[in-house]
């Protein structure tokens, strides 16, 4: 919005969406703990569900708690509009759902959390969709891989388990090229270190689950639209461009605009797969993003610490970090991240799989758990927890190879992790 | 994908607005101008609509006018174009011979835009907005598209 930019990053992560409740003047959000909500008249009624007039209906659809997250998210991520799911899962089929029919696929990055990569080759298939995956590195085997049936181009801005940083600006320019949306995932930067909008991306997706959140207390997920693509360009999105039967024929592009990918998710998309984000998760995640800049902004200090050490560590075989210096993306981390390449990074140990194991049941202070942007450093083994349903080749190609370990860094005071480290990888050796 | 004003402005507009004539406006219910047209009625505008095809129906309780000429003697503040870019010169210059000097506005709606007839209008001393919708702009800065999580640009700390 013109009248925006006014407000910086930390007065927006706040205010943005949250006004004093009218009916009381509560300060903070109120959780609106409800599932329906009354109607003036029959005629409010029937314009409400008519989508003619926008309002609450069932909290299975549009909550006051959600819609204040909501926007906040929206604003942060510099889209039109954002709608709040159950999960980061949810998320990802909410955002594909509108793009996709049988027989249609994606182009999707090999480098990703490894459940995103089951649901992409395993079951999105049970939907008639697929995802053909590709090193987002080889602009030539991207091209290759959109054929006519191809819907959007899928990838996480910092991508999990770590170390790779994607040049969203390219790839935006190949799925403009194209005439397809491109999606990110922007989980593990958070728009405080990367804005994909502002690099060319459609559609942002997120776990708020992780940093949004910030103390690993609620899953939720989100689907940010930037209401720049045109839906109606081309006869590839029949359910944006083309009458919806469900709503009498009207048609969401035509009928709203640069909003109309938003409205669809809340109209068809929560209205029929329900994956609903509740008011309880929403108050948490809105507590937490109120500190969202002052959290990244230690949990990438501490990351470039710890990384640092371990880099210089002899028991250590390499770090995958984008903040270091010594790796191959230190150029366009430095061009695209300036703010910093998040906090979460892979290494390898010397020992292998076994040495793996032993260093995640030796740390005190790092928990081991399949999350990522908790308050708490976290580890996780990855070939033997969230990527163990993949092959080994898969693993090394999303980067978590046997004698691969993840980290997520942290706000704790960052010589107590190092400490903690130092003390596991002295056990994993012996 | 918009050309979009100031939110100031678009305020301003839509505070001091009291009477739309809805230029080509569909009495199908299920159409976007019949969306807009409604909206505008219920939140409290006088809506006339204009549509030469539907001359002796009403729309919301207000007869449809054949042409622009038929509104002379109303007093229409903004005048809200739901027609093809190319259609848009001629309800200019329709809406300056007949309007004036009620008409503040000149409203293109989302997909219409027309440079020229734009700059003849503001020469007028008219506000002109393209590309936009009023009714979705309504609901950015009037609170009802915060109920469903759109990105308003308004930050506010007052009740």
């Amino acid at each position: 919005m013109t009248d925006r930019p006014a407000y910086g990053f930390d007065t927006l992560q706040i205010h943005a969406g949250a006004r004093p409740d009218p009916a009381t003047g509560a300060r903070q959000t109120p959780i609106h703990q409800t599932t329906a909500y009354v109607f003036r008249d029959a005629d409010h009624a029937a314009a409400l569900f008519n989508l003619q007039e926008v309002g609450f209906i069932y909290s299975r659809l549009t909550n006051p708690t959600v819609a204040v997250l909501q926007e906040r998210i929206a604003t942060l991520e510099g889209g039109v509009g954002a709608v709040c799911c159950s999960s980061g899962h949810a998320a990802q089929i909410m955002a594909l759902f509108p793009l996709m029919s049988p027989g249609k696929n994606i182009v999707a990055s090999t480098r990703l959390y490894g459940g995103t990569l089951t649901q992409f080759s395993q079951t999105i298939k049970r939907f008639g969709w697929s995802a053909t995956f590709v090193d987002l590195d080889d602009e030539a085997a991207i091209k290759a891989a959109i054929d006519e049936n191809t819907q959007a181009i899928f990838c996480e801005s910092i991508a999990n388990p770590g170390g790779y940083v994607t040049d969203i600006p390219a790839l935006a320019k190949i799925a403009d090229g194209a005439g397809i949306p491109l999606i990110v995932d922007n989980t593990a930067a958070t728009p405080f270190l990367c804005r994909p909008i502002e690099m060319g991306a459609t559609l942002v997706v997120h776990s708020t689950t992780k940093y949004l959140t910030g103390s690993g207390t609620v899953t939720g997920g989100a689907v940010v639209d930037s209401g720049r693509f045109d839906w109606s360009a081309s006869d590839k999105f029949p359910s944006l461009s083309q009458p919806e039967p469900a709503y009498h024929g009207m048609k969401f592009h035509e009928t709203f605009g640069e909003l109309a990918f938003t409205f669809h998710g809340i109209a068809i998309g929560l209205r029929d797969l329900g994956m609903t984000m509740n008011p309880q998760g929403a108050h948490y995640t809105l507590v937490g993003m109120e500190t969202l800049s002052l959290r990244m902004e230690r949990h990438v200090e501490n990351a470039i610490k710890v990384a640092d050490w371990l880099e210089n560590d002899p028991r250590v075989d390499y770090v995958t970090y984008a903040g270091l210096k010594s790796s191959p993306y230190a150029d366009r981390a430095k061009k695209l991240y300036p703010r910093g390449c998040g906090a979460l990074f892979t290494f390898a140990v010397k020992g292998g799989y076994d040495a793996c194991i032993k260093l995640v049941d030796s740390l005190e202070i790092f928990s081991h758990v399949a999350n990522l942007g908790d308050a708490r450093s976290l580890i996780l083994h990855p070939a033997s927890t969230t990527h163990r349903q993949l092959s080994v080749e898969q693993q090394e190609a999303a980067g978590a190879a046997p004698n691969v370990v993840r980290l997520s860094i942290g706000i704790e005071s960052v010589e107590d992790i190092i400490a903690d480290l130092d003390q596991a990888l002295s056990k994993a050796a012996s | 994908m918009t050309d979009r004003p100031p939110l100031a402005l678009l305020r301003k507009i839509l505070t001091e607005t009291k009477t739309i004539a809805c230029i080509g406006v569909s009495p199908n219910p299920i159409r976007p101008s019949h969306y807009v047209a409604r909206y505008l009625h219920v939140r409290g505008y006088r809506v006339i609509p204009v549509n030469p095809g539907q001359v002796g129906n009403e729309l919301f309780g207000e007869p449809f006018r054949g042409t622009i000429a038929d509104l002379a003697g109303e007093p229409v503040d903004m005048i809200d174009i739901f027609r093809r870019p190319e259609a848009v010169p001629e309800i200019v210059d329709d809406a300056l011979a007949h309007l004036m000097p009620s008409l503040k506005t000149v409203w293109m709606q989302i997909g219409v835009r027309h440079a020229e007839a734009a700059a003849e209008a503001e020469a007028q001393g008219l506000q002109v907005v393209q590309n936009l919708c009023p009714k979705i702009e309504h609901q950015r800065l009037f609170g009802e598209l915060r109920k469903a999580g759109f990105n308003t640009g308004i930050i506010s700390s007052k009740l």
